[in-house]
């Protein structure tokens, strides 16, 4: 499946101090074995991508899906079995991540033991043969950025992990001239409060210096809180790249919708004929102006849109609720029909259900979406 | 973190007597035995006179075990200076996986597994002149080498000897420091930009702090009590400029039957190996917990 | 099965670990520890395993102390964040391993109903490395069920998986608890996760037990304002208060009609859950004026960062919404929605819950 995403969505900009963000192009596969002849021989099926620059850009996948792959295809750390990648139209494939000068934020803190923070932050620019003024200079300016700005002259190895990882985005944010910075799953040894501020100092900072900023992760509220576009994938496919809302809204693929969402979407499977949607010994009428192919389809409907209605509504059916759960800001109702779960989120002071009632619950409405064979009928 | 739980069951202790047997067999009587003689001057076995600290006193003042121990220590030193860099230069050329990494295990743990007197034996041969490579070598190059006349080039086949016997243990430890460090530290030195030097001094050397303190202990507990190599190689020559402390205390003991004062210095030995071992081990353990509060989770 | 834990303690080294604390989980329901990383939760469930003696105070099972009876000898079951199994043993034998130590009868038959149970019957052949992750920790949740044991303890299970494979598996061991009428203990730092096991909940916070009770009865009354803190997701909005006749008054806010008892604290601090701020005004709202800081989209949830002069807070709206960065907002919230701390940090007034329970 190609995937194609050309398209300028912001004008281009430069970061902070001059600093020049690259426009990162893919068009690339990666196969496990020299000749790939079936999907499951790709650990990257072929794709073509464009991540502009300045933009912050999220692979939300599960384990296995390819993400992190992909991510060390940008860096540098993995070359492409086919295809190629370019930083502003300078063919990168094979160069190495210091000649493509991007930064990468690991899944656990990796900081340099024997230094203190000050030391772990001047590193890089020690490297390239920065003078000390300068180097003292910038690394008091990304200390002030970091709030770390009082604990310069303590031994990093004694920090706490989520400081630890704010040293380690320190480092990639201390050279003016990075052209990326590329996340791993980096919150994944983070406290949930702690995860919250380090989120938001995550969006500030891209906000503050317009940065290329590219997360990996399996944790669909930091995909969707921290990026202006996510893209999903699974088994090595990229399945939509879209905003946070045309992910919620309108999922291309069952997967995405499945994935997107705590819980997910729900799916229910029937047949579609002339009388409308069929689903045990139930009739849904279609929507007006909706036209669906006949046979097979599955409907779609978030638990945030599914709503209690009274008997026999047009598009609703009759489910058997299996439990309520008070989970604090809302209550989920969890049903069954035919078999398959049904769930819906409603607010806490909706009415209460004991398991085994009845309740009529509204399927078809503005945001339910159609799937045949996984994909979203348009 | 965890504490101990009390066994409820004491039956367990049976269990153990005929190790305590074994044990109180091989070392804690003969141990009493030596403290005894540190004690008393055995003029014959009925007469027996107790004397208190003289004998410790005396083996004190003793010039001859001065010299020993300046020997010993000098050796030591010299040892851990030449076979901890070079072990972990070893290490850091040893490739780290695949068919090769095996192969390169195995080879360079040979000189490990050689019974101690063999390796003096092996020395003992390569460094003569008549049949030895070395021997042959260095008199071919014009060098008059003879480790039983010249008591440098007796120093140097010893210490040669031992590098060539023990460096590989550090290897082997420095080895499995550095298979313990994760890919992301190498990936991180990467982007920012170090240099190799800079990926060994700040990444790996840091890491590798742990097992390269158990290789300092090691060797140097080894290497201070060390016997036979040198034993078989040298006999202690010429004259007793390769006589380090533990051939010198067995002169003593069993050669001039002066028993009381090696008793002694027995004991003031072990004292020190014991002594030495703590400052080391604790040291280790502080490096231990820094670790492992910095470390991460 | 009855545990109780009576005046338990730990030290570690010089450093208190655990205070003081009692507890009674109740027998045959799930109790959660929730609390952050370091707060105490491992050291409390190894206490009660068995596999850590208490400096202080008594485990009593069925009303006996079994303090110092080695953990071989009580019937407990653990799993770990870390999948623990047998490695060299097929995963039929993994889940086997505690009916064989029995003697049960229809060894077979049990494994599979168990595998079934958990979805792996198609991987009984196989050695746990072979798994993934998510399959791994269902054969370590099989070999628990399997021992039967009165007491179960999991130790944040989930949290080495995938969000959605968490989810789900979060559903099927709610599910799985129901079934059975061990006493399941879980540990978790999130408190989402808390609150979908449902059952009762032990708040802990830096080695003190802070609040034991009903699930749902914690998290909406909460004792204390640590309490309060440990179980919000997201945070809750705390801002400083002073008291005054009728209610309260806002630092730099407005003043807010509450029933306060009259030996309240001057100060006070207000509690907000995000989701009780809105963006539309209703009846007998209080308003807060500010400006949006920072947006967050979740897809479900829109996060709206807001800076006022009574504080910074976080707005939880249902759906997308979108605004503008600096920009003027207006926040709208009941007074019958808050939470109201006294300066000690001790529950004052909570929210009334509509809709009975």
């Amino acid at each position: 499946m190609f995937l194609t995403l050309r398209g300028c969505c912001w004008p281009r900009r430069s970061g902070a101090g001059g600093a020049e963000m690259a426009r990162i192009e893919l068009d690339l596969a990666h196969a496990y074995r020299p000749d790939p002849k079936q999907d499951s021989d790709y650990a990257l099926l072929p794709l073509k991508m464009t991540f502009e620059d300045g933009g912050a850009y999220a692979l939300l996948g599960p384990s296995g899906c390819g993400k992190t792959t992909m991510l060390n295809i940008m860096s540098g750390l993995l070359a492409p079995s086919q295809g190629t990648v370019h930083f502003d139209g300078r063919d990168v494939t094979r160069a190495s991540p210091q000649e493509r000068n991007i930064a990468q934020v690991f899944q656990f803190p990796v900081i340099y033991d024997t230094m203190t923070v000050a030391e772990n932050l001047a590193f890089p620019l020690r490297n390239r043969k920065v003078p000390q003024a300068q180097i003292t200079k910038r690394v008091g300016e990304i200390a002030e950025i970091l709030e770390m700005s009082g604990q310069l002259n303590q031994r990093a190895a004694g920090l706490a992990a989520d400081e630890k990882q704010k040293i380690s985005l320190g480092r990639g944010l201390v050279r003016p001239d990075v052209s990326a910075i590329l996340f791993d799953e980096p919150l994944t040894v983070i406290d949930p409060h702690l995860k919250w501020q380090l989120r938001r100092k995550l969006k500030q900072i891209h906000h503050e210096l317009k940065l290329t900023l590219i997360y990996v992760t399996h944790d669909q509220v930091e995909a969707l809180t921290f990026a202006d576009q996510v893209m999903v994938m699974t088994r090595g496919r990229a399945v939509q790249v879209g905003s946070a809302a045309d992910l919620f809204e309108r999922p291309s693929h069952t997967f995405v919708g499945h994935f997107i969402g705590s819980p997910g979407m729900n799916f229910l499977a029937g047949r579609v004929d002339q009388s409308g949607f069929h689903c045990a010994d139930a009739c849904l009428q279609i929507p007006l102006g909706r036209v669906l192919p006949a046979g097979e389809l599955k409907i779609g409907v978030r638990p945030e849109y599914l709503v209690p209605a009274s008997a026999n509504t047009e598009g609703a059916l009759p489910v058997v609720v299996s439990q309520m759960q008070d989970v604090g800001t809302h209550v989920m109702l969890s049903a069954t029909f035919a078999g398959q779960t049904l769930k819906a989120r409603l607010s806490s002071d909706a009415a209460q259900y004991a398991p085994g009632d009845t309740v009529w619950l509204k399927l078809m409405c503005e945001q339910t979406c159609f799937y045949k064979d996984e994909e979203i009928v348009p | 973190m965890s504490a101990i739980i009390k066994p409820v069951n004491q039956k367990a202790w049976f269990l153990i007597l005929p190790v305590l047997l074994c044990v109180a067999f091989s070392a804690i009587l003969p141990l009493m035995t030596v403290v005894n003689y540190s004690v008393q001057d055995i003029i014959s076995p009925e007469r027996r006179v107790f004397v208190g600290t003289e004998w410790f006193a005396a083996i004190m003042r003793d010039e001859e075990l001065h010299g020993a121990l300046l020997r010993q220590l000098t050796f030591s030193f010299s040892v851990l200076a030449i076979e901890i860099p070079l072990g972990v230069l070893l290490a850091l050329a040893m490739p780290a996986e695949g068919w090769k990494s095996s192969a390169v295990l195995v080879i360079v743990s040979l000189s490990l597994l050689i019974p101690w007197n063999v390796v003096g034996t092996i020395w003992q041969i390569f460094g003569r002149a008549d049949i030895g490579l070395m021997g042959a070598a260095l008199q071919g190059l014009g060098i008059d080498y003879s480790y039983t006349g010249n008591a440098t080039h007796a120093w140097l086949t010893v210490l040669l000897m031992d590098v060539w016997h023990w460096t590989p243990l550090v290897a082997l430890l420095g080895y499995a420091g550095l298979r313990s460090i994760p890919d992301a530290y190498y990936q991180a030195a990467s982007i920012d930009g170090a240099s190799k030097f800079a990926v060994f001094w700040y990444v790996q050397l840091p890491k590798m702090r742990g097992v390269l303190m158990i290789g300092v202990l090691l060797r140097f507990m080894d290497s201070f009590m060390i016997y036979t190599e040198p034993f078989v190689l040298t006999g202690g020559g010429p004259g007793n400029s390769t006589t380090f402390l533990s051939q010198f205390l067995t002169q003593k003991a069993v050669g001039q039957f002066d028993l009381g004062p090696a008793a002694a210095f027995s004991l003031i030995y072990f004292l020190i190996i014991l002594l030495l071992c703590f400052i080391l081990y604790n040291w280790m353990q502080r490096v231990g917990t820094q670790e492992k509060e910095g470390g991460h989770e | 099965m009855q545990l109780a834990l009576e005046g338990i303690s730990k030290k570690v080294g010089p450093q208190q670990w655990l205070h003081e604390m009692s507890i009674a989980p109740r027998s045959g329901a799930v109790t959660v520890l929730l609390g952050a990383t370091q707060a105490g939760k491992t050291s409390l469930m190894r206490i009660m395993a068995g596999l850590d003696v208490p400096l202080s105070g008594r485990v009593l099972v069925d009303g006996q102390n079994v303090v110092g009876v080695p953990v071989r000898q009580r019937n407990v079951a653990m799993v770990y964040q870390q999948f623990i199994n047998y490695p060299s043993l097929k995963v039929w034998d993994n889940i086997a391993s505690p009916l064989k130590l029995r003697g049960e009868k229809n060894i077979d038959q049990r494994v599979r109903e168990l595998a079934e149970k958990l979805h792996i019957e198609m991987f009984l052949d196989r050695v746990p490395a072979e798994l993934s992750g998510g399959q791994q920790q269902r054969v370590a949740l099989a070999r628990a069920l399997a021992k039967g044991a009165p007491l179960m303890l999991l130790d944040e299970p989930l949290v080495n998986l995938d969000y959605k494979l968490r989810e789900e598996l979060r559903d099927e061991l709610s599910a799985l608890f129901a079934v059975g009428d061990s006493t399941v203990i879980y540990a978790t730092t999130e408190p989402a996760e808390a609150l979908m096991l449902g059952g009762y909940t032990a708040v802990m916070d830096a080695g003190e037990l802070l609040q034991y009770g009903p699930t749902a009865e914690v998290f909406h009354k909460p004792k204390s304002l640590r309490v309060a803190r440990a179980f919000s997701d997201p945070p809750m909005n705390l801002l400083a208060a002073s008291a005054q006749s009728g209610g309260l008054c806002l630092d730099n806010g407005p003043a807010l009609a509450l029933n306060l008892p009259a030996s309240a604290s001057p100060r006070l601090t207000l509690g907000l859950r995000s989701s009780a701020l809105r963006v539309n005004a209703g009846q007998g709202d209080a308003k807060l004026a500010g400006k949006v800081e920072l947006v967050e989209i979740s897809g479900s949830d829109t996060f709206v960062h807001v800076s006022t002069a009574a504080g910074e807070l976080v707005a939880q709206l249902t759906g997308v919404h979108y605004f503008a960065l600096g920009a003027a907002i207006t926040l709208y919230f009941n007074a019958a929605q808050a939470y109201v701390f006294d300066a000690a940090g001790l529950l004052l007034a909570s929210p009334q819950r509509g809709g009975g329970r």
